[in-house]
């Protein structure tokens, strides 16, 4: 039943309890106790909104930063992720498979703001073998949501 | 003033006789309404608001870009029907011959067209339910065959009985006709409910023309094909497609599975009127065949969230409501205003700009009712039902 609920809050955060409790056929009071169960235990981490900026002429720079990292005895590569990861300017940091270790999302006002976190936060943390840096130039899609020309629905108002 | 002696005069108008007994639709005015407002939220469609998955899409795509442009045989390409019979007996265990008892149509509307045409002789009867989709009977009369409705009721979940098909069966009786799911009503009929009609199909040697264009929309209960149950595949006529399920309306493609010799007869017909459905769909159609499951499970339990919110909306505002197992729509009953659907509909649409459709377009016992398609946003359906609460709050008897 969690699943069923996380499912429908993940689509749409903004999806009353009451509406809930009709999609999912389970009591209102299970449900809400449900979901606050889940926030306390930090399966759902946050709500939050999905938003172009630039509709609103905010400028943005989102940096994708490869981080390549030597790992540390027990501890492995958590430590160095850890002490990534609790810089705020890091918005996203994944452990990967491949060419490089961690892949860590910046986003900061200006190119400038983000080049000054990577090389002098980032880039002398110890054990970090080397970085690279891909600005992002245009964002297409967004958690599943197309951010531009995104496609109408062309029916007829009535069709038997 | 006409010169011309009487005797010369045209005797018939220049419509065939045929054409002009199909009752013209009798909501024309409702239509053209609609047509002249703006910022109508309509519950008065009748097919998904998903666009096709883009891997379907991608598929006709790429046949073009390849140069499939040419006629295919009238029978459908050889891999669609292979995939269509692999695809029947992985869901329903029934073997059809993708040589012989498979065609490839343009939609369940031109299948059904064909399916009359191919087995009804002057002045046969076909049985169907009322209310039934819009073109069933007008299909028949155009074969030149009799539509005999029976009345279906709120009571008995609009579900065909046996018994009253049985009352209805003459000597002229050819077929009965029946939609699972059924639109406009939702109302999917349970196997326990099939096996009778079944029976009487056998007794009284009579085809049994099946549209489950529906049938991968079903909410919570389990869809019988009429064609599984026994002895009944060779007296079946099984009209689907992918409309519906795949949201793939505008595609224009189904098929039709029955006898080598039903489908024989209406390849005729299909050889001579449509030569065969445009090849670049029938590439698409394979597509949604072989990898379109998981669009088609994420569609449906998206619909059954809405099917919950819009049926227990309209019960809570005093429109009751059955619970519908299949298809994209709810059929209230709007008798607690004391209007008639058509006036319902219409006052609906003036006052609070919510579009409807009358259960009276799909035959006299829609009266009372009224079509709500819920394949449209969740917003869109709670702000219907609010509009519609204050349209009942203010008209109720």
């Amino acid at each position: 039943m969690i699943k069923d609920i996380l499912k429908i809050l993940e689509n749409d955060a903004r999806t009353t309890t009451k509406q809930i409790s009709t999609m999912t056929g389970t009591p209102s009071t299970e449900v809400a106790k449900l979901i606050k169960q889940a926030e306390k235990d930090r399966t759902i981490l946050k709500y939050k909104t999905i938003v172009n900026w630039e509709k609103v002429g905010e400028e943005q720079v989102l940096a994708l930063i490869e981080v390549k990292i030597t790992p540390e005895r027990d501890v492995g590569f958590d430590s160095i992720a850890e002490r990534i990861y609790r810089f705020p300017q890091a918005r996203s940091v994944y452990l990967l498979s491949g060419t490089y270790d961690l892949a860590v999302l910046v986003i900061g006002k200006t190119m400038h703001e983000v080049a000054d976190f990577v090389s002098q936060k980032l880039a002398p943390l110890e054990g970090l073998q080397g970085t690279v840096t891909h600005f992002m130039l245009k964002r297409y899609k967004e958690d599943g949501e197309i951010l531009e020309g995104k496609e109408e629905v062309k029916r007829q108002p009535v069709i038997l | 003033m006409s010169t011309r002696p009487r005797s010369q005069r045209r005797k018939y108008g220049l419509t065939s006789k045929r054409v002009e007994q199909l009752s013209p639709s009798g909501i024309r005015r409702f239509f053209d309404l609609l047509a002249s407002m703006e910022e109508v939220i309509s519950l008065g469609v009748g097919e998904p608001d998903f666009v096709t998955p883009w891997h379907i899409r991608e598929a006709a795509i790429y046949s073009l870009e390849k140069g499939y442009t040419m006629y295919t045989s009238n029978l459908g390409m050889p891999e669609l029907r292979q995939e269509l019979s692999r695809y029947l007996r992985d869901n329903y265990e029934l073997g059809y011959n993708p040589d012989s008892e498979l065609l490839i149509t343009v939609g369940v509307s031109e299948g059904l067209d064909l399916a009359m045409r191919a087995i009804v002789n002057t002045g046969d009867e076909v049985i169907m339910p009322d209310p039934c989709y819009v073109s069933y009977s007008p299909c028949v009369i155009l074969a030149g065959g009799t539509p005999i409705m029976v009345p279906t009721s709120e009571e008995n979940n609009f579900e065909i009985s046996a018994a009253d098909i049985e009352a209805r069966v003459t000597s002229k009786t050819k077929a009965i006709l029946i939609g699972n799911p059924a639109n406009p009503t939702g109302a999917v009929i349970p196997k326990d409910k099939l096996l009778p009609i079944a029976d009487i199909a056998r007794r009284h040697k009579l085809l049994v023309i099946c549209d489950e264009i529906y049938a991968k929309l079903i909410y919570g209960v389990e869809h019988t094909c009429l064609a599984t149950l026994p002895e009944m595949k060779e007296s079946t006529i099984l009209l689907s497609g992918f409309s519906k399920a795949y949201a793939m309306t505008g595609w224009r493609i189904g098929y039709a599975a029955a006898s080598a010799e039903v489908i024989a007869s209406m390849t005729k017909i299909h050889q001579y009127t449509m030569m065969c459905a445009p090849i670049m769909v029938q590439v698409a159609a394979i597509e949604a065949l072989k990898s379109g499951d998981a669009s088609v499970a994420e569609m449906v339990e998206e619909y059954n969230q809405r099917r919950l919110i819009i049926v227990q909306g309209l019960n809570n505002i005093g429109l009751s409501c059955f619970e519908p197992r299949g298809a994209f729509y709810a059929f209230p009953s709007i008798k607690s205003t004391g209007m008639t659907s058509e006036e319902f509909a219409e006052n609906l649409l003036i006052e609070e700009k919510v579009a409807v459709v009358p259960g009276t377009a799909f035959g006299q016992c829609g009266e009372g009712y009224v079509r709500c398609c819920y394949a449209t946003s969740l917003a869109d359906i709670e702000e219907a039902l609010s509009r519609m609460k204050r349209f009942v709050d203010r008209h109720k008897k």
